[in-house]
């Protein structure tokens, strides 16, 4: 197949290009919408792997979610990042060391795998091979079943979470007038018009 | 595809269903017709917590369910019995004051039920997560009733307190189990006891000394027990009631089975951290009370003396240790919603009045009050024959039997202290001239101080039932 390393090489240059246009683009909004470029394409590239439960939870959370708060609060906040950038070069040499080691890291944590090969079963739920099974179903299959006490009780604990927010917020404030549909339609004639004699020259 | 997968079976969990249901479709009642049916709904959750108690009581659902997550056997029996007693009560004692104080919300029973399910959750919990979640969740629901008067200043305030506290207690508790579950792989407490069967690295007692921060913190003892006054004062008074009975004892019972049940084969390791948290606890809950002057925080530093007492009987770590904290917490129960029932009465003129003095002359106003309230403060400071000296002379009793002489014999002193304030707040009743009289009792709240005086005067009708009820139960960890 020849499709797949070019749908990979198409991915991966776009997630690069994209991430270092957030870094350099002049404007803030354009930065956060290359970071949701950025987003997607890691999101195809997880598709390749067959990893489609992370590729939508990356599209779902980062850019519904993450991306779109961030973009609210560059657009809202009215941030100088020419200014904020001004430093750059003075920080530069941190900022290389900080990428070093976590390149360095990655390195680690990826020849480990390759060193120990058979650790990479060794959860305490194993992935399934891919073709046996989607890793939907999978997590499905552990999720529903295993850890469904736990994720009911995660449920309730959200909700009492929505309840709070709302009981030391919500406030119903006195006299906003408010759109009664019902009262509308239900007016006649009767009730909404109002018939005056009116005298000559006298008015209202 | 995979087969379908049976269904786990749900009968121990039965009565966590029931409540879950119930707030549910109670929230929905709520929010439908409006605040006017907060007095409905808070009917409707006394009784659902009363139904609850008798599930309890009659049905036999004991068994091991989700993989061993939950686990429903003699010792959560008695437990959730308290429990629920104690929010059910704590409920129905809010209901004169909310009206008074024009703060009636339907959300306010709710939130209780809600924190109740997570104490149910937190006392059956045999897994690691399982305690997170089900300490979360009433942890949560706490957070938000504390501060749930939200026009009041000190109210806010409380709730704030309490949440960011709380959230750094959750924070050290999860590295804790991070820490566990890294030194020994597993989160169920049946696989911690035998992972641990091979002896324990250092590693697992850090994460065992982080466990027990966290949760020493849910019960307030020292030294994680700073929020408390704070907490207790701004809050309003009946949640503070409800802060001092139900959730003291849901997080008792989730240390007792954490550490009888995940951290038995390092029983000297847990020993040491709770005989110490046990003497900070009885030290200073019986010298920081002396100088106040606000009942609520008086009564704050009484609980972090008395989950001292209470500690002391689980550090011995025997049977007959865990039995004294069981009889101690029904005594404890009593004794403090009875206490808040006269706190929550204690109104002068349409307002609170929380100051000690307020109580003079009780004696001569309401002769019937002043008698329940001394007998409780007798109680509470441990004079025979009434219940409270019961609970301190089986927790004693255990820790001698282990030889814990040093712990007893500080106990015993701490006691002796904490006598002073007790009696000094008799002597204000008694003895000083009245300035004033309380608005009249109302009926739920005189109830529940008539029972609480009966139980802890006549505790030797029924101690017999109650101890045996709370050997059976503690036999069942071992």
């Amino acid at each position: 197949m020849i499709l797949k390393p070019l749908f990979f090489y198409l991915f991966s240059l776009l997630t690069i290009g994209s991430a270092l246009m957030v870094i350099a683009s002049r404007n803030p909004v354009h930065s956060v919408l290359f970071l949701i470029l950025a987003f997607f394409n890691s999101a195809g590239l997880f598709i390749l792997l067959g990893a489609e439960f992370l590729a939508m939870i990356l599209v779902v959370v980062y850019v519904g979610a993450v991306a779109v708060l961030f973009l609210f609060v560059v657009m809202m906040l009215d941030v100088d990042f020419v200014e904020l950038r001004q430093g750059f070069l003075q920080y530069l040499p941190v900022g290389a060391l900080v990428g070093i080691i976590l390149l360095a890291e990655l390195i680690a944590v990826l020849g480990g795998t390759l060193l120990a090969p058979d650790l990479a079963g060794s959860g305490a739920a194993p992935i399934p091979p891919v073709d046996q099974m989607s890793n939907i179903a999978a997590i499905g299959a552990l999720l529903y079943t295993k850890y469904v006490y736990f994720f009911q009780a995660a449920g309730m604990v959200l909700l009492v979470a929505m309840i709070g927010a709302i009981v030391l917020t919500l406030r119903h404030k006195e006299g906003v007038k408010r759109q009664d549909v019902s009262a509308q339609v239900a007016r006649s004639p009767e009730t909404a018009v109002e018939v005056v004699k009116v005298e000559t020259g006298e008015g209202i | 595809m995979t087969e379908m997968a049976t269904l786990p079976s749900l009968a121990p969990l039965t009565v966590e269903l029931l409540l879950a249901v119930g707030a549910m479709v109670l929230l929905m009642f709520g929010v439908f017709t409006g605040e006017r049916s907060a007095p409905t709904i808070t009917g409707i959750a006394v009784a659902l917590l009363a139904v609850a108690v008798l599930m309890l009581a009659v049905m036999d659902n004991n068994g091991l369910t989700f993989d061993g997550a939950f686990i429903m056997d003699p010792f959560a029996r008695f437990m959730k019995i308290l429990t629920l007693i104690g929010s059910g009560v704590a409920i129905a004692m809010s209901v004169g004051y909310a009206r008074a104080e024009k703060f009636e919300r339907f959300e306010y029973p709710i939130l209780i039920v809600l924190a109740t399910l997570g104490m149910l959750m937190m006392i059956s919990a045999n897994d690691m997560i399982s305690l997170y979640l089900g300490l979360e969740l009433q942890s949560l629901a706490l957070y938000v009733v504390a501060a749930i008067h939200r026009d009041s200043v000190r109210s806010t305030e409380a709730g704030l307190k309490y949440f960011v506290l709380g959230a750094l207690a959750s924070g050290i508790l999860l590295y804790g189990i991070s820490l566990v579950y890294g030194f020994t792989g597993q989160t169920g407490y049946d696989a911690i006891v035998a992972a641990l069967a091979e002896g324990r690295s250092t590693g697992l007692v850090i994460g065992l000394v982080f466990v027990l921060a966290g949760l020493a913190f849910k019960i307030s003892a020292v030294p994680f027990h700073m929020w408390t006054p704070d907490v207790y004062e701004g809050a309003p008074t009946p949640v503070t009631a409800f802060f001092a009975a139900a959730p003291k004892l849901a997080a008792m019972a989730l240390i007792i089975r954490v550490v009888i049940g995940a951290f038995e084969p390092v029983t000297a390791d847990w020993q040491q951290v709770i005989a110490f948290v046990a003497i900070a606890s009885m030290v200073l809950g019986a010298f920081a009370a002396i100088g106040q002057t606000n009942i609520k925080r008086l009564m704050a530093y009484s609980s972090i003396g008395h989950m001292g007492f209470a500690l002391v009987g689980l550090a011995a770590g025997s049977k007959v240790g865990i039995q004294g904290v069981m009889v101690y917490l029904v005594i404890y129960l009593a004794m403090t919603l009875g206490a808040f029932a006269c706190i929550l009465a204690m109104r002068r003129h349409d307002q609170m009045v929380e100051d000690i003095d307020a109580l003079a002359g009780l004696s001569r106003t309401q002769p019937l009050v002043a008698f329940c309230l001394a007998a409780i403060l007798f109680s509470l400071a441990g004079i025979p024959p009434l219940a409270g000296f019961f609970a301190k002379y089986y927790v004693f009793l255990a820790a001698i039997e282990k030889g814990l002489y040093v712990l007893a014999v500080i106990g015993v002193i701490a006691s002796v202290v904490g006598a002073f304030y007790y009696l000094r707040i008799v002597k204000i009743m008694y003895f000083d001239e009245p300035d004033g009289e309380f608005d009249p009792m109302p009926m739920e709240l005189s109830a529940v101080l008539g029972i609480s005086g009966v139980f802890v005067i006549g505790f030797l009708v029924f101690a017999a039932p109650i101890i045996a009820a709370a050997g059976a139960a503690a036999a069942s960890l071992f």
